[in-house]
């Protein structure tokens, strides 16, 4: 009998360990700054469990913000890293596997970052079981909140276990073709699509604010995450074909730059769909809109951040339409960059805030999130970019054959013949 | 049982105390319940649900509330936990052309529901007020956009202003009960809609979805001196609430299933509540809605509240 630590699981565990813990200076560096951003969110958090929520800029007036904001930025990002599989297949991309991977790992960084808002915005986080499938009585099929926590967290669990094996079966030297496993990560694609709409209806699915409940927010939702996540998918790509030995030919790239190009389109065209419908029939529901892009009765908080959104997609939009400046690689990302702030503010407090402003009753709460909210997030994205750097440690190890461990019995059995 | 309001006021009040004090003289001699093994404390944790607890688990429960209470406040409290009246269902009547904005409900509220008071020279000012009167030009009519909830009430009325009262509308359909996740807020037989403030994970979905700002959060721990607790208390109403959890007006739970009016009902000096059981056709209120012409807040929102507006 072979001990328990030289199975194939432990071994690619170990062997994962070592790539983590070594690296070149520039990897030490990002280490320890991903660290420091953690240890700043956990300092930020500390005064957020010992005064509570009221440490927030967050009020009764607009009760929910910059946590639920990022929450909603990033399930568009876990969303759409997984969609990329599909023009990759259809144009025949040469790294189809390694963009899949890639893709999947960036869903289980991002989803972990939503879990985590989800969590430090709940005002009672020791209850958290109650939410919890089978554990807690949760109210479905009504609440759209307890929809969205279990599909997250299916498309969570889907996503590891697809990353997973996939990645053990090649650090064996296996292809992982498995028909059960074709049917997993064909399904994670309607998943995506899922818990982005299932996202979209916490919103929509409220009558009493105008502002979200209009049928074309489950699509600008879709849209504008095909923007976001192949903006981080693209940079990633990029810093990879670098740092790794990852082949990715130009035309891959400037297609994504091109299918984003598309998706801004849309976006910017349902947005203005939204403004055409309010402005022109100017009733009352006209006010959030007006609270973020004018501000009303000098309460402005929201409008420079609301003109940089609008501004960076439409630059964003041009730059990747014209092939010209979507094959310059620093307008590239530049252009990524760009859409990435426009997309931040625009599924972030953009969305959030002018839904509770003016409030059901009039009131105009100015919310801006305070240094708690600010630190907080700091470290849950320290959190989701030390998860995501770790794990693409390993796969990029995997993709290039530099990890393997082999099975055994099949190194006694080669050693017999 | 009596089908009016004002004959059973004085019956069951008086039946409603003498039964919980004989009800806590019991239990109180009784070791707390569940808490023999861990796995009984765990299914607690996980499980205690108001909605769901037996006579005596519910009455076990209460008793642990008031020990709580008089551990936190040093003071003797009864916290009931008197289920819906049969054939009964609560409305409330609002007479916009008396209400003058005094404010006297809020105060009544705050003092009779154990809400969290102000502390301005505190860190953390976090009051809660369940009743929020705005005022608003008079000209305009009900117009809640430029409407304002922080006025001066030392002269009122103002000049040219109206005043509009707003709580809990007690919807029949209420949006914040479909909402939540964790069936922590329900409607009750006789229409009140209420919070298991043990169930509550604080996520705020239902004060997004309520269309009348009348849920309100513990964004810190309640502010609640002890010299000002109220000490009858409903266990699905006025019991002290924890930080983190949302709370709402819950037509005084604790006074009207014992046939009392709602504190702000009474505060009212101007007499321009009206209170009672739309079931009984002899109530106040079913007169009040055959006699007037009245609405709801908002009613294209189809929410069906039991709290309706008139002009005298």
């Amino acid at each position: 009998m072979s001990n328990i630590t030289d199975r194939p699981f432990p071994k690619f565990v170990r062997a994962s360990v070592r790539l983590w813990t070594h690296g070149s200076r520039v990897y030490y560096a990002w280490i320890a700054l991903l660290l420091a951003m953690v240890v700043v969110g956990l300092l930020g958090y500390r005064t957020q469990f010992s005064e509570g929520l009221v440490s927030t800029g967050l009020r009764d007036p607009v009760s929910w913000g910059f946590y639920i904001g990022n929450f909603t930025f990033l399930v568009g990002v876990a969303a759409a890293a997984v969609i990329l599989v599909i023009p990759a297949y259809v144009y025949h991309w040469k790294p189809i596997k390694e963009i899949a991977i890639l893709g999947e790992l960036l869903a289980i960084a991002s989803i972990s970052m939503c879990m985590l808002f989800v969590l430090v915005d709940m005002g009672r986080p020791d209850r958290l079981l109650h939410i919890m499938p089978f554990i807690g009585d949760i109210n479905v099929p009504s609440s759209l909140l307890a929809w969205d926590v279990l599909v997250l967290n299916a498309y969570f669990f889907l996503n590891l276990g697809i990353a997973t094996y996939a990645l053990v079966t090649m650090s064996r030297g296996h292809e992982p073709h498995n028909k059960l496993f074709t049917i997993l990560v064909l399904s994670s694609i309607p998943m995506a699509v899922g818990i982005h709409t299932v996202t979209a209806f916490v919103y929509n699915g409220l009558p009493n604010r105008p502002f979200w409940n209009a049928s074309l927010l489950a699509p600008r939702f879709l849209v504008s995450a095909f923007c976001s996540g192949p903006a981080i998918m693209l940079m990633l790509l990029q810093i990879l074909r670098k740092t790794a030995r990852l082949e990715l030919k130009d035309d891959a790239i400037w297609k994504i730059a091109e299918l984003m190009a598309y998706a801004m389109f849309v976006n910017l065209f349902f947005t203005g769909a939204e403004v055409f419908k309010e402005v022109y029939s100017g009733t009352e529901h006209l006010q959030h809109m007006r609270y973020l892009y004018f501000g009303i009765d000098g309460k402005t908080t929201l409008v420079p951040w609301a003109w940089l959104s609008l501004i960076a997609s439409i630059v964003s939009f041009f730059l990747f339409l014209l092939p010209r400046t979507r094959k310059n690689p620093v307008l590239l990302n530049i252009g990524c960059v760009l859409i990435l702030i426009g997309v931040f503010i625009e599924k972030g407090i953009a969305l959030v805030v002018p839904g509770f402003t003016p409030s059901v009753l009039g009131e105009i709460y100015q919310y801006a999130p305070s240094s708690t909210e600010v630190m907080v997030t700091t470290g849950i994205f320290g959190v989701g970019a030390l998860l995501f750097t770790l794990m693409s440690r390993t796969a990029i190890a995997v993709l290039n054959g530099d990890l393997r461990v082999e099975r055994p019995d099949l190194a006694v059995a080669a050693a017999h013949t | 049982m009596s089908e009016t309001l004002i004959p059973s006021i004085t019956r069951r009040g008086l039946l409603g105390a003498a039964a919980k004090a004989a009800g806590a003289a019991a239990v109180a001699s009784v070791a707390l319940p569940g808490c023999d093994d861990r796995a009984d404390q765990v299914r607690e944790f996980i499980h205690k649900r108001l909605r769901e607890m037996s006579p005596d688990e519910m009455r076990a429960f209460c008793t642990r509330v008031e020990a709580d209470c008089k551990e936190r406040f040093g003071k003797d409290v009864l916290v009931g936990s008197e289920p819906p009246l049969k054939d009964v269902v609560f409305g409330y009547g609002l007479d916009l052309s008396r209400c003058n904005g005094n404010r006297k409900c809020v105060d009544a509220c705050v003092q009779e529901n154990n809400q969290s008071r102000p502390s301005p020279e505190g860190p953390h000012n976090n009051p809660i007020q369940w009743i929020t009167v705005l005022e608003m030009d008079e000209e305009a009519g009900i117009e809640l956009a430029g409407s304002t909830a922080y006025y001066e009430p030392v002269k009122v009325p103002a000049p040219g202003k109206a005043y509009l009262p707003v709580a809990c509308q007690q919807c029949d359909n209420p949006p914040c009960v479909k909402v939540c996740p964790v069936k922590a807020t329900w409607k009750e037989t006789d229409g009140i809609v209420v919070i298991d403030y043990d169930q509550c994970i604080g996520c705020r979905c239902c004060m997004s979805a309520c269309p009348y700002g009348a849920r309100h959060f513990n964004w810190s721990e309640p502010n609640l001196p002890a010299d000002q607790i109220n000490g009858t208390m409903h266990v699905l109403g006025n019991r002290p609430r924890m930080r983190g959890v949302v709370e709402k007006c819950t037509f005084c739970v604790q006074r009207t299933r014992n046939g009392l009016y709602p504190a702000c009902h009474d505060a009212c000096p101007t007499g321009a509540r009206v209170f009672g059981n739309l079931l009984d056709p002899e109530s106040e209120i079913r007169r009040l809605l055959e006699t007037k012409r009245v609405f709801v807040l908002k009613a294209e929102l189809n929410t069906h509240p039991k709290f309706f507006y008139f002009y005298s």
